[in-house]
This record gives structure tokens, sequence and C-alpha cells, in this order.
């Protein structure tokens, strides 16, 4: 089915039915328990889920299949954000041409930003790219103003022409919708002691990612796909086999650049401004580190690593010494004090060093990422109790 | 006239002629051995062919073209396959999509944007490839991993590589180098079947003399950049210029 084999078919059911499920699953804990601050399930972090998910798997297809590793993609995200309230400010706030004009751009910027960076290869592309995307960065903040607003950053305004809508009521800024729907309502589905969002703009997000998650899953299974595993095993010899890397690299650092200004669009979407700091070089680091921790080049693991970092980043935040008191009561006063002040360094403020120290044992201990983690859990269930060796190929 | 014609090339790094005056001419369907001692400059002028390196001087003309100044892939696309030294293969794909990836080129040309349907779709590529891994004994090893191959399986693998594409010229840079002397005659006996099974011209670099006198038709003798003789096998043992270049080097 859609072009895929029997494992895949079924691969691509259960994400799409755990994408749609999302905000189940990551409610678990009933809303009024102690425990209730360890549910993701609201809407501005599901929505961060999907798009720093679909920001991954684009990333992962220049990553993960070239080896060319970028350092630079924040760049894309922030042109395809820039473009997106350009949109909204001139057009319309519907979010279609947003996207659209966000992709084109961030093409368009990628293929002229990788022509120039895939004429080297290794740390020399990576160095070239960050210079670049610092470059956009600083142009954005100070020379570019009359587009990007500077410091300020792209908003919008209630005497925006948006010609498409015609002139509306001009007492509240307009919310980006879809024919209609607006992007921020919400609808909350109270079951006995839980309560469930159900997020428009979600949604709009999750059925992008799955499509973007989708192309990626065809372009892994191409002869595409291939070549871009075979630039990563051995350049040289596919130059001696006829086949010409460059344009290859080139498609696909150009395809990551349209997931990271979609991406970008998205989240203008979700929350009509671009700033310039959206293009700084943690940005590009973020999505490094989200694939390398979920497993590059596998499939999975990008997602993964973009939910494992935005949550650490919006759960262990929040989480404060009054919190760390309230956990540790029962320990002796001395001791509690100590326990409390050791553990507060790796939560609110600190979520930073937490983050860490699970990307550093997830590099030593797991090399393939969170994917190879589950992996080899699978096999370890799989295999216990059983003597025989098993060299069963694990699935991406 | 033949397949490849190599007209006065020089090649010059600082100080050092590497390529003075080389003049070779490769006949087709025909096993061309170059030979010669170390530093005589046997790779220097393989990568001239090849594309890697552009000489000073001279032309180099394969198939009545000219290949000076175009890449390595569009020399390869040209009809000339080259073997490594030491075997270049992707070693993270499994064996059977390295032998696909030479067909992908060789229909496709240097550069295709196949994203839309599987690899596992292209049942031409597929039978071609099978075929191939039959033909060198390998279809047993159809999904293992490249990299994990023997060495001696990993030369196979290449050789399967660059003959899916059935080149007119394939170029072979000591193939036996590094090799115990059982994988040698595995290597002698695979190139001799290759060789009586479809018509195709070779031209080897060689420092084992065994291989050398096992395999060519013809002998090029290079000494310092030089070409010293040409001749046939028979003729070139014991050939007193030839001993005069070796002295001490191996029994001709």
């Amino acid at each position: 089915m859609f072009g895929l084999n029997q494992k895949d078919t079924k691969f691509l059911l259960i994400v799409v039915a755990l994408t749609l499920l999302t905000p189940f699953l990551l409610n678990p804990f009933p809303t009024d328990s102690a425990m209730a601050q360890f549910n993701a399930g609201y809407p501005a972090l599901m929505q961060r889920f999907a798009i720093y998910g679909l920001m991954a798997i684009g990333f992962n297809i220049l990553f993960g299949l070239t080896g060319y590793l970028s350092f630079g993609h924040a760049a894309f995200l922030g042109v395809g954000s820039y473009s997106a309230v350009w949109m909204f400010k001139l057009l319309s706030m519907n979010i279609l041409p947003a996207i659209i004009l966000a992709m084109i751009v961030s093409g368009l910027f990628a293929l002229a930003i990788g022509y120039i960076s895939l004429r080297r290869s290794g740390i020399y592309f990576s160095i070239l790219t960050l210079a670049f995307a610092e470059m956009s960065y600083r142009l954005a903040y100070s020379v570019l103003t009359p587009i990007t607003n500077g410091e300020t950053g792209l908003q919008l305004n209630l005497n925006d022409p948006r010609i498409l809508d015609g002139a509306a009521d001009t007492s509240s800024l307009p919310v980006p919708g879809l024919f209609g729907m607006k992007m921020n309502s919400t609808y909350t589905l109270d079951i006995g002691a839980w309560s469930f969002d159900f997020n428009v703009g979600f949604y709009v997000c999750a059925v992008i990612a799955i499509l973007g998650f989708y192309m990626s899953l065809r372009i892994f299974r191409s002869p595409f796909g291939m070549m871009l595993r075979a630039v990563k095993s051995n350049q040289q010899r596919m130059n001696y086999t006829g086949l010409n890397s460059r344009p290859y690299t080139l498609a696909a650092f150009v395809i990551s650049g349209i997931y990271a200004g979609l991406a970008g669009a998205l989240l203008a979407a979700m929350d009509p401004l671009a700033g310039a700091e959206r293009m700084q070089w943690t940005a590009s680091g973020e999505v490094v580190l989200m694939t390398i921790l979920g497993g590059a080049g596998t499939l999975m693991g990008p997602v993964l690593g973009a939910g494992f970092i935005k949550y650490c980043e919006n759960i262990f935040s929040k989480i404060n010494e009054t919190i760390l008191h309230s956990w540790f009561s029962f320990l002796p006063d001395s001791l509690e004090s100590v326990v409390v002040w050791f553990f507060a360094r790796f939560v609110g403020e600190g979520w930073h060093l937490t983050l860490g120290v699970l990307f550093m044992l997830i590099v030593i201990f797991l090399p393939g990422g969170l994917v190879e983690g589950g992996q080899r859990i699978a096999s370890w269930w799989k295999n216990r109790g059983k003597d025989e060796d098993s060299s069963n190929q694990p699935a991406e | 006239m033949g397949i490849l014609e190599v007209k006065g090339v020089n090649k010059r790094f600082g100080g050092l002629q590497a390529l003075g005056d080389v003049n070779l001419s490769v006949k087709e369907n025909t096993v061309h051995a170059i030979i010669g001692p170390n530093g005589a400059g046997k790779s220097t002028l393989l990568n001239c062919l090849v594309g890697k390196l552009i000489p000073d001087s001279g032309s180099v003309m394969f198939d009545g073209q000219s290949v000076l100044g175009r890449k390595p892939h569009e020399i390869n696309q040209m009809g000339i396959s080259r073997v490594f030294q030491t075997p270049e293969i992707f070693s993270d794909l499994s064996v059977i999509e390295n032998v696909m990836i030479p067909c992908f080129a060789k229909r496709d040309g240097a550069f295709r944007m196949h994203a839309i349907e599987t690899v596992e779709s292209e049942k031409d590529i597929v039978e071609m490839a099978e075929q191939m891994l039959l033909d060198v004994n390998m279809q047993d090893k159809r999904n293992m991993h490249a990299g994990s191959l023997s060495r001696g399986d990993k030369r196979r693998l290449e050789m399967a590589m660059c003959l899916v594409q059935n080149p007119k010229l394939l170029l072979l840079d000591e193939p036996t180098a590094g090799m115990a002397r059982a994988d040698t005659n595995n290597t002698i006996d695979l190139l001799k079947e290759i060789k009586a099974k479809r018509d195709i011209t070779m031209a080897i670099i060689e420092h084992d003399m065994h291989v050398v006198f096992s395999l060519a038709e013809r002998i090029t003798v290079l000494a310092q950049g030089t070409p010293l003789i040409e001749e046939t096998p028979e003729n070139i043992k014991g050939h007193p210029k030839v001993r005069e270049a070796y002295l001490g080097e191996a029994q001709v």
C-alpha cells in the first residue's frame, strides 16, 4: 500500500496512529495528581514535538543518509518563519500560502548555500554551513531590519494589508487559520480525572509531519536514497562508478532545507512572529543533537530525539526547588537539603545539564541512539528464556 | 590503432619527472600489463587515465575521444572501469546494493532523481545485479553486509561492480597486492574466467610477475617514467633491458 512493502506500510500506520493519539499518550496522569507535571499533552508542547520532529526528519535525509553534517539548518528554519509571517501580513491569515512560500524560499536559500558549501566535505562543509547560518543570523538581526524587523522580530500588525482577507474588525490581531479553523482553538475532553486537549494547530502540524515522514520513508527506500547512502559509504567508488556525487548531495541538502523551512512556517503559523534568534547556531546545534540522540540514519530516530529534547526542555525546566522539597520531604531535614541541592542542579535552569549528561551516556553506550536502545530491549525481550543465538536483522 | 592511445604524456611533480614522454597503445580485447619497479610511474600513469591527474602535456585518447580534463565519473561513463589496489566497495551497503548501484549508473547516467519508486520495483536492475552475482559465484552472499566480506570476496565484489557495467576497458591497479598466494591464484582464475566469457580489454598494473605472465598478452615495461619496451610475455622474459631495470627487485 502507498507504494511501500507490507512491513513499511505497517510501520507507517503505527506512526500515524501514535501521532494522532498523541493527546492521549502524553497525558497519562490525572490532572490533579502530583505526577501531572510530567504530562506533556498540552497544545504548545505537542505542536513543538510535531514541528521539530519534522525538521529532524528532514535533517536526517541529509545527515543520516549522506553523512554531511550541516551546522546551519536553523537558517532555513528562520527563513521559513520570516516568509510565513510576511504572507500573514501581506496576503492572508490562511496558513497554506504561508507554507508554500516558506518552502519555496527556504528551498532556494538552501540551493544557494548548498551549492557553495558542498564544494567541501567533512569538517569544512560543517564550518561553511555554520558560517552561512551565522551570517544569516547577523543579517537578520541588523542589516536586513526592513525585512526582519531586527531585534524586535517580525510581528503582525493591525494595519497590515492582508489583501485576500479583506477588511476585518480592527480591534484585535487575527489568528492564523486553515479555511476558517483557527490554529489556537482547542477542544478539551474530560474523562474522569483526566483531561485531554485536542488542538487544531497540533493536528495540522501532525498531518504535515506524517506527510513529511512518509516522503522520507519513500526516499529511504528509493534508488535515490540508496545513492545517498553510497555517498556516505564511499564517495571515491561512487565517482569511479560513473555517478556524480555533487548533485545527489545538493538534492539532499535542498530537500532537508525545505523540511526546515516548512518547520519554520509551522512555528510561525502556531505563533505568528519570527525572530532572528531562531537562526542562531544553538538552534542548528539542537537539530543535530536531536538526530544523533534518536539515531542518525534511522527513520524513527530523529523524531524520538526531537521529542526527547523538547520534553526535557519543557518538563525538566518547570521543576523547581519547591517541588523537589515536596518530593524528598520524607528524608531527615539535613539530608533533604543536600539531596534537593544536588537535584536542583539538574532541573529548572539546569535542564541543559540533564540533557548533556543523557546525551553523553547515549553517545557512549548507545552509538545508534534511542533507536538502538529500543532494538536492544526488543531483541532481549524476544530472546529471553531462549538459548539459540539470534542474528535477525533489526528493523530500521 | 588501439582502444586506448597514450601519446607523449609528461607529468612532473615539482622537481620529479614522474612520467617522461610515455607512449602506450592498448589493443582492443587484449590483456595489457604495465610493469616496472617501484617509482616507475605506473600509478601516475593510471591516475592520468582515469581523470585523477591531468598530464602536463601529451594526449590520452580512449575510443577516439580525449579523456583529458574529464572527471572520473565522466570517464567511467565513456566505458572505463577501475579496480583499486585495496578493494573500494560500499562497505555500509549490502552486496546486492553494491552491484545495483553501477547498474543504475549505467542505465540512468551520472545523476537521476529517482526518489519515488522503491529499489525493489526496478525489476530489470535487480535481475541484472543478481545475474552478475551468479557469474562471480556470490549469489549466496546476496544480502550480506559488504563490509563483513572476506578480502578475497571484496575483490570479487569490486570486479562484479565493474563488470556489470560492461566496460570497454577495465583498469586494474595491482589487483593482487598484499594477497596470500592462494588468494592471488583465485584472482588470476577469476580474471581468466572473465576474459574467457566476454569481450573485454584489460590494462593491469602489477608488481607480481606470476600474475603478469599468467594473464598478459602484451607487456609494457616502465622505468623511471619512460616505457623501456613493449613486447609479448615470451620476449620479455630474460630481456637484458628489463633485467637491468629490475636488478635485485624480482626474478624475471
